[in-house]
């Protein structure tokens, strides 16, 4: 069993949720990362999904945009998010690692290549924003050869035989975008979720994790209650970006930020 | 009649492919939007009420058809092949880029949507659609990169005065590319109200097959005036390339007339070996950017390339994904002019004709007068002349332009 689905399979046994946290590899700084990543395991994280920072990043709110440049600014490649995802295995066995972005830098480097070496860096499965499911065949049949989960994207606009489609491919869990927006929007709506969480059950029993607009533990809790997980990222790239200048301070702020949410979503 | 290819040029398929290029890579939200804009798209362009409705628009509105006018003067300069300029400058805003918002504005107001938006490089796409949506009732919000509102404050003006809303961007260059990531963030968040009048040829499917339907009334018109003017197709035509929607719309109705060829003019900026250019089908590679597959600007790690011209319209970093199927079916030939060549096209093209053209056109006629040298004077070349100049004369004025013989 992967290293996702035995964390998501253990905290349903538990009746518990699942926490996923995003940040962008290389924000601030490279060196940085790794402690970081431990950081949000310490405040309770069971998923840390690594950002591949991107020139473009068309579905970022302001926040995750902010790190995209921050990283880039720093000459950040895909190739030093691989080595950061290997350096933070050999820290960590366990937490399942997730990459996510956008296409292009993937498709730079070659499908067959980046699966190699996502691989042999202990990366369990890849986000990409802009790859649809009738676009990923090629990349999805890629890296399941090398044990790599593809997750894809619900969102309140899919349509159900669409969602049908998705949930036939899927793997490892499926990804719901909690709003109609960017990451980090501020309208998010727990009626809505609650309904398209609802809606993906009936044609998927892969795990649903929620994400985009959560930003504080009552947000999480509230979501939380109402699918197998949430993910957050926006707020702890602001964490980290107002500490930019002074990276040693990241990992205790990340760390004391995501512990009151963790304890959120076990209270319920 | 001329002889015409058989079987017929046919792209994209249904997926939106025009060979290994073009698709749908945008983020889940969007998909369903997408599918129904197709879906709607489809029926319509065949349907003769909508047909009809455009033909008006464009005739009483846009004033079409345009003039393919001869530059006598400028041929004889140059001393060679006939240089003919299809005057896409005298449309309604002075561009090329009604013809495509005449269309998506009908589209908008059959979806019910109350608002439109767009990205705007030079500004003559968000005159064009500020202008559409003014017309219509539409609310409209216009992205444009804030390096471009300092070059095209002229533009800037007149989409206020039409009552957009003009929202400056400054995440990444500042410029085209960024403007795009910008509108694409509010029609994810404004999908149920909103329709997203992209303005080139680019972005996810349908929008590259759209706009070069709505675009391709210009190669109808010049097929036809070509004909009645000489009797005969012509052998060459010339259009510049940011995105690409003026050039796809002069070739795309020629494609299967073996006889004609076709150059694309990209922006070589400072040149194609300075990196400071905005020329990916010279000096690009594919790769996925805005919805689309296509030849970008990318460093080896598949980051976008901020780009270099010095006419705003064709400071993108990407290009519609038919012209690059049509590079690689060798098909269009992909040339580029300098922003040095540009400008003294401009100049040239002022005095001998009379005519001021967009700096973006000015590079069509800068590779056109080399070529039309180059060529006898039996040749007949048309040069798409896709936009007027007024909008460039503060850049021109800056660069010493207003200094010249």
């Amino acid at each position: 069993m992967s290293r996702i689905a035995a964390r998501l399979a253990q905290r349903r046994g538990e009746g518990r949720r699942a926490l996923a946290t995003f940040i962008t590899a290389g924000d601030p700084t490279l060196d940085a990362t790794v402690p970081a990543l431990q950081a949000l395991v310490r405040g309770g994280a069971d998923i840390v999904e690594l950002g591949v920072p991107f020139s473009d990043p068309e579905a970022e709110g302001p926040s995750i945009q902010r790190s995209s440049e921050r990283a880039l600014a720093n000459g950040v490649a895909l190739a030093d998010v691989l080595q950061v995802a290997t350096a933070f295995r050999r820290v960590d066995a366990d937490t399942p690692v997730v990459l996510m972005g956008y296409l292009n830098p993937l498709l730079r480097m070659g499908y067959e290549a980046f699966a190699k070496r996502a691989a042999a860096a202990g990366v369990d499965g890849v986000i990409l924003v802009n790859l649809p499911p009738e676009e990923a065949d090629a990349a999805q049949t890629t890296l399941a050869a090398r044990g790599l989960d593809l997750i894809f994207l619900v969102a309140p606009t899919t349509r159900r035989e669409r969602a049908e489609h998705i949930a036939a491919r899927a793997s490892g869990f499926i990804y719901y975008v909690s709003l109609k927006g960017v990451t980090g929007a501020r309208h998010l709506d727990v009626a809505d979720v609650e309904r398209g969480v609802a809606a993906l059950r009936a044609v998927s029993d892969l795990p649903v994790l929620v994400g985009f607009g959560i930003r504080d533990a009552e947000s999480a809790r509230a979501v939380a209650a109402r699918a197998d997980g949430v993910v957050v990222g926006s707020a702890l790239a602001d964490a980290m970006g107002e500490r930019a200048t002074c990276p040693e301070r990241i990992p205790a702020a990340l760390e004391s930020w995501l512990r009151p949410v963790r304890e959120a979503i076990d209270e319920r | 009649m001329p002889a015409r290819n058989d079987p017929p040029y046919a792209a994209p398929d249904a997926a939106g492919r025009f060979g290994s290029y073009g698709g749908r890579f945008v983020a889940e939200t969007l998909a369903h939007a997408l599918e129904a804009l197709t879906s709607l798209y489809e029926t319509l362009r065949d349907d003769a009420g909508f047909r009809q409705a455009l033909a008006e628009d464009l005739s009483s509105y846009v004033g079409r058809p345009t003039p393919l006018y001869l530059a006598q003067r400028l041929t004889a300069q140059v001393g060679g092949a006939k240089l003919y300029l299809k005057r896409e400058d005298l449309n309604h805003t002075g561009a090329h880029k009604i013809n495509n918002t005449v269309g998506q504005a009908l589209l908008a107001k059959r979806m019910g949507k109350p608002r439109v938006i767009a990205e705007t490089g030079a500004g003559q796409h968000g005159v064009a659609t500020a202008t559409v949506a003014a017309r219509l009732g539409l609310e409209c919000r216009v992205f444009m990169g804030a390096t471009d509102i300092e070059r095209q404050r002229l533009n800037v003006y007149r989409m206020e005065l039409l009552g957009a809303e003009v929202v400056a961007v400054e995440s990444g260059s500042r410029t085209l590319k960024d403007a795009m990531n910008e509108a694409m963030r509010d029609w994810v968040t404004n999908v149920d109200t909103t329709h997203y009048i992209i303005g080139s040829v680019a972005g996810p499917h349908p929008y590259p097959m759209m706009v070069r339907d709505f675009q391709a009334v210009i190669g109808q018109e010049s097929r036809a005036q070509c004909l009645e003017a000489e009797g005969r197709l012509p052998d060459l035509l010339v259009a510049c390339v940011g995105g690409g929607s003026n050039a796809m719309g002069l070739f795309h109705p020629f494609l299967d007339d073996a006889g004609v060829d076709m150059v694309g003019v990209e922006a070589a900026g400072l040149g194609l070996a300075t990196n400071r250019h905005a020329a990916p089908l010279n000096a690009g590679s594919p790769g996925v950017l805005h919805g689309q597959h296509t030849y970008l600007m990318q460093t080896d790690d598949g980051q976008i390339m901020e780009t270099h011209s010095v006419s705003a319209g064709l400071d993108y970093p990407g290009v519609g994904p038919e012209h690059s199927h049509l590079k690689d079916l060798g098909r269009v030939r992909y040339a580029a002019a300098t922003d040095a060549e540009a400008l003294a096209a401009f100049r040239t093209l002022n005095r001998a004709e009379g005519i001021m053209p967009a700096l973006e056109s000015s590079h069509a006629v800068a590779w056109a007068m080399q070529e039309a040298a180059r060529r006898p004077a039996s040749d007949i070349i048309i040069v798409n002349l896709s936009g007027r100049g007024d909008k460039d004369i503060d850049v021109v004025a800056g660069l010493g332009g207003d200094s010249a013989p």
